[in-house]
């Protein structure tokens, strides 16, 4: 089949950038003995490397299901499973999932083994030797930042629910698995601790880029979490698989509009950055300017407000028309301190936040010296989202060209 | 006569007996154990086999045991043989009941973990069902051979060893002056093997169970 290669048509080179995927399901069906509707019925999907992928649906919608096939703690009925281009359907499970990191809810650390040895589970059956397992135990805790010293002697009994989380994650890296698996892995943690696990797994998964296939039935955490979102339908049907922007912004059906929910556009502004967006001008001027000059530079504006900036175009004082016109007291006693700062990796959820405590509606960029970049007010929000929209319709009407081009050349 | 004279006189026969009895136990929970075990071990995941054999385990603890062991004699004879099998019989319950139970109360999320890491399925048995179970298992055994001491003074009846022959022949002479002590003396020496079991299997579990899963 190689010789096919030679006589593809030129046409196809645009797809070239489409790398194999990490895993394929083709075709893929469970029918459970005893149901008449399959559990998955007929799915296809090709997850790529290096990406967070989340499944996420109502509850018996078949994520977990279609979770479980890949590693087969279900054999599918029909379909195929390929794995880093392998078929991977009938070689011997035991040895599959040896290749694929694998956590749950309950995390499931054997309670009669220390975090060590639970850590070293796969390496030993692996046979690697006790100096090099003994290695990649304490490199894998200090990466979740467990203290080897202290925590590698524990059993799973010494430690908090967020702590065996840890371990767990660990123990299904241990063996450096291109692939893990993960079920709800954070749903039985308190809310505070699984935000902090959640950010810590993001900040984990940047160098170790595994191809993670993530299961939750909460949108929120799929948003978050993932670099693609596969929203599944009854009998894992994939209502819509993309990123969560394209999600939020184009749902493809009110299917995926009614589960994302009412707050989609709040939600997206989660996964913007007040650094992406054009900022507003409002009007500044230096706090040693003439008071008539800065006057007039509020009247030019249809703004409620001036920002005076220090010498080091370091926010200052946000003074209003009324405020300069009681010439009584120098610029910098009147008016307001500096308020409703963010900085230009805040999202515009936390802006928003910001702008809506603030007296002008109005939120201060200012980079990590403190010093001015701009404004974002509701304006600029709404400008904002209206821009992700049009790009994401943009977007999609491109790629459905491209599709439907694709397809004619192929007949 | 007092017991403490009869005990000074007859003192190494008891002890010989004692000895005799304590054997007869260990051999039976030790036959019981494996059975009990291997019964356990292959119907716990199957609910119908798992009914049927508690069912028969638990008929066997009901049968008296005088009944049984004279039941026994005509197809094994007379002495340890017969003796040995009534036994085994009766230590079976407890043994079967834990190993199911145990095995049964393993976290199935520990088990699906295991198996999800590419644990096949006697390397999941042996390293992570049997060891979390062990605690309960070894209290099955050890139930079984605190009842087994006791029964096993009835084995006289069909000429077992231990210390039933001393209540057997004492009970056919009650009246004589020596009858009440070679009773008690019997019943004392019964009563320590079975302090001693209790005391030898809690210092078994708490030497084999891992200090993670100790309450």
């Amino acid at each position: 089949m190689s010789t096919t290669t030679a006589t593809t048509p030129a046409g196809s080179t645009s797809s070239a950038s489409k790398v194999d995927p990490m895993i394929r399901l083709q075709d893929l069906s469970k029918v459970f003995a005893g149901q008449a509707r399959p559990a998955v019925d007929h799915l296809d999907m090709d997850i790529p490397a290096g990406e967070i992928i989340v499944l996420v649906g109502p509850s018996g919608c078949g994520k977990t299901t279609t979770m479980r096939l890949i590693n087969r703690l279900i054999e599918p009925t029909s379909g195929r499973i390929i794995l880093e281009g392998e078929d991977v359907t009938r070689v011997d499970p035991d040895k599959l999932r040896r290749r694929i990191g694998y956590v749950i809810q309950q995390v499931g650390l054997f309670p009669h083994q220390t975090i060590s040895d639970n850590i070293a589970t796969v390496p030993r059956m692996l046979g690697w030797d006790e100096k090099r397992i003994r290695a990649r135990t304490d490199e894998l805790l200090a990466m979740v930042g467990l203290d080897p010293a202290t925590y590698r002697g524990r059993y799973p009994k010494h430690l908090s629910g967020g702590q065996r989380q840890r371990a767990g994650v660990a123990r299904a890296l241990s063996a450096d698995p291109p692939v893990m698996l993960m079920d709800e892995p954070f749903g039985a943690i308190d809310p505070i601790t699984r935000d902090r696990l959640q950010n810590e797994f993001l900040r984990l998964q940047e160098t170790i880029r595994k191809t993670i296939i993530f299961v939750t039935h909460d949108i929120d955490e799929a948003i978050k979490m993932g670099d693609r979102i596969a929203i599944l339908g009854e009998g894992s049907k994939i209502a819509q698989y993309d990123t969560p922007e394209r999600i939020l912004t184009a749902p493809a059906d009110d299917f995926v509009a009614d589960f994302i929910g009412s707050g989609a556009s709040l939600k997206r502004l989660n996964l913007t950055r007040v650094r992406d967006i054009e900022l507003s001008d409002w009007p500044i001027a230096r706090v040693d300017s003439a008071r008539d000059e800065v006057l007039a530079l509020l009247r030019a504006s249809d703004k409620g407000a001036v920002l005076l900036l220090d010498e080091g175009r370091r926010p200052a004082r946000w003074v209003s028309g009324r405020e300069l016109q009681r010439d009584d007291q120098p610029l910098t006693e009147i008016g307001l301190p500096p308020e409703a700062l963010v900085q230009p990796n805040a999202t515009l959820a936390d802006a928003l936040n910001e702008m809506l405590k603030s007296r002008y509606g109005c939120a201060t960029v200012v980079d990590a010296a403190g010093v001015y970049q701009g404004n974002v007010d509701f304006a600029t929000v709404s400008a904002a989202i209206q821009e992700m929209r049009r790009d994401a319709r943009d977007r999609s009407r491109t790629e459905a060209d491209e599709a439907h081009a694709a397809r004619t050349a192929q007949s | 006569m007092s017991l403490f004279d009869y005990l000074g006189r007859q003192g190494d026969r008891l002890l010989g007996l004692t000895i005799e009895h304590l054997g007869i136990v260990l051999i039976s929970v030790a036959i019981s154990t494996v059975i009990g075990v291997a019964l356990g071990l292959l119907t716990y995941r199957t609910a119908g086999p798992r009914r049927a054999v508690l069912a028969v385990a638990g008929v066997f603890l009901t049968i008296p045991s005088f009944a049984l062991f004279g039941l026994l004699i005509p197809i094994l004879g007379i002495g340890a043989r017969p003796a040995v099998v009534a036994l085994v019989m009766y230590g079976l319950l407890p043994i079967v009941r834990n190993t199911i139970t145990g095995l049964r109360s393993v976290d199935p999320a520990i088990v699906e973990s295991a198996q999800g890491m590419g644990m096949g399925r006697y390397r999941r048995l042996f390293r992570i069902e049997l060891p979390l179970a062990w605690p309960i298992i070894l209290t099955g055994v050890r139930v079984s051979a605190v009842i087994i001491v006791g029964i096993a003074a009835i084995a006289a009846v069909v000429d077992g060893p231990g210390l039933g022959k001393d209540i057997f022949h004492a009970l056919a002479r009650v009246g004589t002056p020596t009858a009440i002590p070679q009773v008690l003396s019997a019943i004392l020496g019964i009563v320590a093997i079975a302090l001693l079991i209790d005391f030898v299997f809690l210092v078994i579990t708490r030497l084999t169970t891992s200090k993670g899963i100790r309450a």
